[in-house]
């Protein structure tokens, strides 16, 4: 569809209709203050949390920790993906352990986390990590299998050396199916922060929510939902720029 | 000039848990250098195996396989293979194609890249990708990134199958100027007579189950070839006929 006007109003029309209904809900008094408030108390909340700073920080702080996780998780996932595609002897090695790990959420490392690093910053890195970690594993994984083996005869042909083989057909052959596990990654790096941050936190987005929770504040509850999905969104949208700078070949 | 090429009583068995397939049968071919030979049969009568094994992607065999006088262990620059599909690496340019095929100390020879692509007439698309060419243009890529090796024999497995009439005949003249030129020993596998007897010096004859060489036979077309006139349509009748008996001959071919 072309971005012209009208699919502006498209793309706009359901959240103005959700964000009139929900008006709508407040002038006819149906809305509880302690349960649910009106649209613009949120406004509200959102400038005061810009005045005293507290939404960067929460924003920054959060931010941080998925990146640090994440960045562990797009490393190690990377490494030993590509390593099980290319050696079945280490694939063989780490399969049953990846195997079994692999269905447990990571939020049910939680309480283990806490446990072993506290509630400081290591705990939430951590889960993060295991968030990030296997979706990128995967698609890495699946990527260099999946990687036509005419090239590999090709290579074969001319003799290509191995570090050669892997920079140039194994890598660039792999990407689409990695930048696939590097957008689920970023995903659930920021499902694994909010539910770290609101288990055991002072700070970040997910402390924001659990905060309001006991203040029974349901405008900052609502609040730190948005950041979530708003810097998700952000996010993703960018992911998908850089994929597409990065593929240009299909 | 010598052989470059030795095959005595070569058989290729494809294995598999079933039953066993005689790809080949007691192969005897010498092909000597320099010259342009053709391999063609039907579907099935193992010429690409055949072209698979000179080239070295096919190691297992029994028989004697010599190149230029020694075993091959496996595929090699010296042996250049120009496969069906031009097989480019999508997310490299065209002269970034040639590159990753070069050896290390000719990596950054861009007069080298250069004069391969002039050679199949791509001036002009060092900066292409793959995508942006069309099927015959891409074919000439891989031809150049062959040359570009400087192979001593040029092993072609139906290159042009893919390709319309025209550009199929606009790459074959190519393929032949070349060979006139660079002087670089050629087999062509294809299942296409006219293509098997204009290209060929020698037009080696085989048929299936098992892949058996039926006839080898000596074309001359004069120079420069032509694919009309007498020469060239007896050359092919007598091809034609290794195919089908003189009743199943269709008309056009009866001239």
């Amino acid at each position: 569809m072309k971005k012209g006007l009208s699919y502006w109003l498209i793309y706009l029309a359901l959240p103005i209709c959700i964000l009139a209904v929900w008006e709508g809900f407040q002038i006819a008094g149906k809305l509880k203050p302690y349960t649910m408030p009106p649209p613009m108390t949120i406004v509200e909340t959102t400038l005061d949390y810009i005045k005293n700073g507290k939404l960067w920080e929460n924003i920054g702080i959060s931010f941080i920790r998925v990146l640090k996780g994440f960045g562990a998780g797009l490393a190690a996932g990377f490494v030993i993906g590509i390593l099980s595609a290319l050696f079945p002897k280490f694939e063989a090695f780490t399969e049953l352990v990846i195997q079994i790990l692999r269905p447990i959420p990571p939020i049910a490392w939680i309480p283990l986390a806490i446990l072993w690093f506290g509630i400081g910053e290591e705990s939430k890195v951590f889960i993060i990590f295991l968030g990030a970690f296997f979706p990128i594993f995967l698609n890495t994984l699946e990527g260099v299998r999946n990687i036509d083996s005419r090239y590999f005869e090709l290579a074969q042909v001319y003799e290509v050396p191995k570090p050669l083989l892997i920079w140039q057909i194994v890598i660039p052959g792999a990407l689409p199916s990695i930048m696939t596990g590097i957008r689920l990654g970023v995903g659930n790096a920021w499902v694994c922060v909010v539910a770290a941050e609101m288990i055991g936190a002072v700070s970040g987005v997910g402390h924001m929510l659990s905060d309001g929770r006991s203040l029974s504040r349901p405008d900052i509850v609502i609040l730190g939902m948005l950041i979530v999905g708003v810097v998700g969104k952000i996010m993703d949208d960018i992911l998908r720029l850089i994929n597409k700078k990065l593929i240009t070949w299909i | 000039m010598g052989n470059i090429i030795e095959i005595k009583g070569l058989n290729k068995i494809f294995r598999s848990k079933e039953n066993d397939v005689q790809a080949l049968e007691n192969i005897d071919l010498s092909i000597e250098e320099g010259s342009f030979v053709s391999i063609i049969g039907g579907s099935g009568c193992g010429k690409s195996t055949l072209l698979r094994i000179i080239g070295g992607l096919e190691t297992e065999y029994e028989g004697e396989y010599l190149f230029d006088n020694a075993p091959v262990k496996g595929p090699s620059r010296e042996k250049g293979f120009i496969f069906q599909d031009h097989r480019l690496l999508p997310w490299l340019t065209v002269e970034g194609n040639i590159r990753f095929s070069l050896p290390k100390d000719k990596k950054k020879d861009d007069e080298l890249i250069r004069k391969n692509l002039e050679l199949v007439g791509l001036t002009g698309f060092e900066r292409s990708f793959p995508r942006q060419l069309s099927g015959g243009m891409a074919q000439r890529v891989a031809i150049a990134r062959a040359l570009a090796n400087k192979p001593r024999i040029l092993l072609l497995d139906e290159p042009f199958g893919a390709l319309d009439a025209i550009t199929r005949m606009n790459l074959q003249e190519q393929i032949l100027k070349i060979w006139h030129e660079e002087k670089i020993t050629m087999i062509i596998v294809t299942h296409d007579i006219d293509e098997a007897v204009y290209l060929g010096g020698t037009v080696v004859v085989m048929t299936p189950r098992p892949g058996r060489i039926k006839r080898i036979q000596k074309v001359d077309l004069g120079t420069p070839r032509r694919r009309t006139g007498t020469q060239f349509t007896i050359a092919r009748d007598e091809i034609y006929k290794e195919f089908f008996s003189d009743a199943e001959i269709p008309i056009e071919y009866n001239i």
